[in-house]
């Protein structure tokens, strides 16, 4: 690990005057501690914001609000989150381990870093960590690679999964910089790769996520998080599907549909969503939707299975949230 | 690198016996300075290293097991290395070093976390618990009790990152049925493949407490 100095300011105000060229906010660690550890990540200045006031979890005005240090366990095990957002509880106790989850914010978890292992290897051409290097997932190993937003320039998923809920539910992250706060649409804070993978995000380097905000929604109860991958745990998708749906007398009146696993950032499906409106809730018209979840897709030698994969990862999450065959 | 730094044993002796562990550490020091330079020489030439590395240092307090512990630290050194290297308390294991094994799970605030993923100098005035701490005095804690009473290890390596997981499982209680507790303890890896055994101790805590 290279050599770094130390501060860890009780303040967001004191913490945001401390950035600077080469800082890097320190919460969980379980990103940051890694990558620093393989040479990716290598800040002069580490700010510790785990003494922020960040943190809380409750409804209001017609939202959730979660503070950006709150821990992914806890938010999974929150009573009003379990009750009135089942996706997003299932989605953060699908992801990592017991003591992962016990040290990872939310806040960081938003921010974590692709699992794609040329990005994780200094020695491998990346243009996401050295831009114009090169990108070898195009015709190397892609199997676990994104097959929906991605460039000739990269192709890596983003691996969050309660990222993948957030978006299902329309949440919008607040962050404060030195002029204030700005409330931005989770889906929109993530940036497609195009010819810039280095820029993953709306955030400023002297910003920092204070809150997550998730209306709340009739939808949002009945909701669901369903998660394939190479083991039964501690693993990260293949395919991820978020879906929140509302039902009267067997009719699909509306519906809310993220993906994860297949896009380099957390992939609303709207025309899925399009397609369920109206028509009744059962197999056949929820297999006739996922049809468009693929459209633009462009697969790579080794992940065109993803493409079967997430249509039927759609199907059996939307016949497990509507409780009907 | 650490066992030249003064202060830290490495718990070289039990009870006037020369531990494993001491004595392979001294017997490499010894087996060092004969190769490379007179003793005295290491020493001069250590003072001018040892006081440009202590500008960098930062100073940090935690407990560990319930004792008052200082330290001044490079703020690179993770959690793992302090208790390992600075404060000899090498029950907790290093594995992968990079938060995908669990072999060095302890507690830091009754929660269990992973002390590689986790710098040192971030724990001022938390409380970390190792497994040298849950023992109460000769009695083992239930958990430790019941690896031994099920044969929950093998080589043994991943076992004290195993047991303070478990003790957290048990404690949190959310994992009841067989699958639940598998996928509780998904974070601990064993690659001798003890799960079975490690389950059935898990039970066994779980059926005491009911």
């Amino acid at each position: 690990m290279r050599a770094f100095d130390y501060a860890a300011p009780s303040s967001v105000d004191e913490a945001l005057r401390l950035t600077k060229p080469g800082s890097a906010f320190l919460a969980g660690g379980t990103t940051l501690v890694d990558l620093m550890k393989l040479d990716v990540l290598t800040p002069d200045h580490v700010i510790d914001v785990n003494r922020l006031p960040l943190n809380g979890i409750r409804l209001s005005d017609g939202h959730l609000r979660i503070g950006a240090l709150e821990r992914m366990s806890a938010v999974a095990a929150h009573p009003t989150v379990m009750v009135h957002f089942p996706v997003i509880s299932r989605a953060l106790l699908l992801s990592a381990s017991g003591q992962l989850r016990n040290m990872a914010s939310i806040g960081g978890n938003l921010l974590q870093r692709t699992r794609c292992d040329y990005f994780r290897d200094v020695t491998a051409p990346c243009n996401k960590r050295q831009p114009g290097s090169g990108c070898p997932a195009q015709t190397g190993v892609n199997r676990t690679h994104a097959i929906l937003g991605s460039s000739s320039s990269c192709a890596a998923t983003h691996a969050s999964d309660v990222a993948v809920a957030f978006v299902a539910l329309e949440a919008m992250v607040v962050v404060r910089g030195r002029g204030g706060d700005r409330i931005v649409p989770l889906e929109d804070f993530y940036l497609l790769p195009g010819n810039t993978p280095q820029v993953e995000n709306q955030l400023g380097p002297d910003e920092l996520i204070v809150e997550v905000r998730v209306p709340v929604s009739p939808l949002a109860r009945q909701s669901t998080y369903l998660k394939i991958r190479d083991r039964q745990s501690y693993e990260f998708a293949l395919t991820s599907v978020a879906v929140a749906l509302s039902l009267r007398r067997g009719v699909v009146l509306d519906a809310r549909i993220a993906a994860g696993g297949v896009g380099t950032k957390p992939w609303r499906l709207r025309a899925v969503e399009d397609a369920l409106k109206g028509n009744p809730a059962m197999e056949k018209t929820f297999s006739d939707a996922a049809e468009s979840a693929v459209d633009g897709a462009r697969p790579l030698a080794q992940n065109a299975f993803k493409v079967t994969l997430l249509k039927r990862t759609i199907v059996r999450a939307l016949i497990d949230v509507a409780g009907v065959r | 690198m650490a066992s030249n730094e003064p202060g830290v044993s490495g718990g070289g002796s039990v009870d006037g016996h020369l531990s494993r562990r001491g004595f392979f550490g001294q017997a490499a020091a010894v087996s060092a300075g004969v190769a490379l330079v007179p003793p005295a020489a290491a020493v001069a030439a250590a003072q001018p290293v040892e006081a440009a590395a202590n500008a960098g240092l930062v100073d940090v307090a935690f407990k560990v097991n319930g004792e008052p512990k200082k330290l001044s630290i490079d703020p690179r050194v993770t959690l793992l290395d302090a208790l390992r290297e600075r404060l000899g308390l090498t029950g907790t294991k290093k594995g992968c070093d990079r938060g995908q094994c669990g072999a060095c799970t302890v507690h830091v605030e009754n929660r269990r976390v992973l002390p590689c993923l986790t710098l040192a100098v971030s724990l001022q005035d938390k409380a970390v618990t190792t497994i040298e701490g849950i023992a109460d005095g000769e009695t083992l804690h239930p958990v430790q009790q019941a690896f031994i009473d099920h044969d929950g290890f093998q080589c043994g390596f991943c076992t004290s990152g195993q047991i303070m997981s478990a003790v957290a499982v048990v404690r949190e209680g959310a994992a009841r049925t067989d699958d639940q507790i598998r996928e509780a303890m998904s974070g601990n890896l064993c690659r001798c493949g003890a799960y079975p055994n490690i389950l059935d101790a898990i039970k066994q805590v779980q059926a005491g407490d009911r």
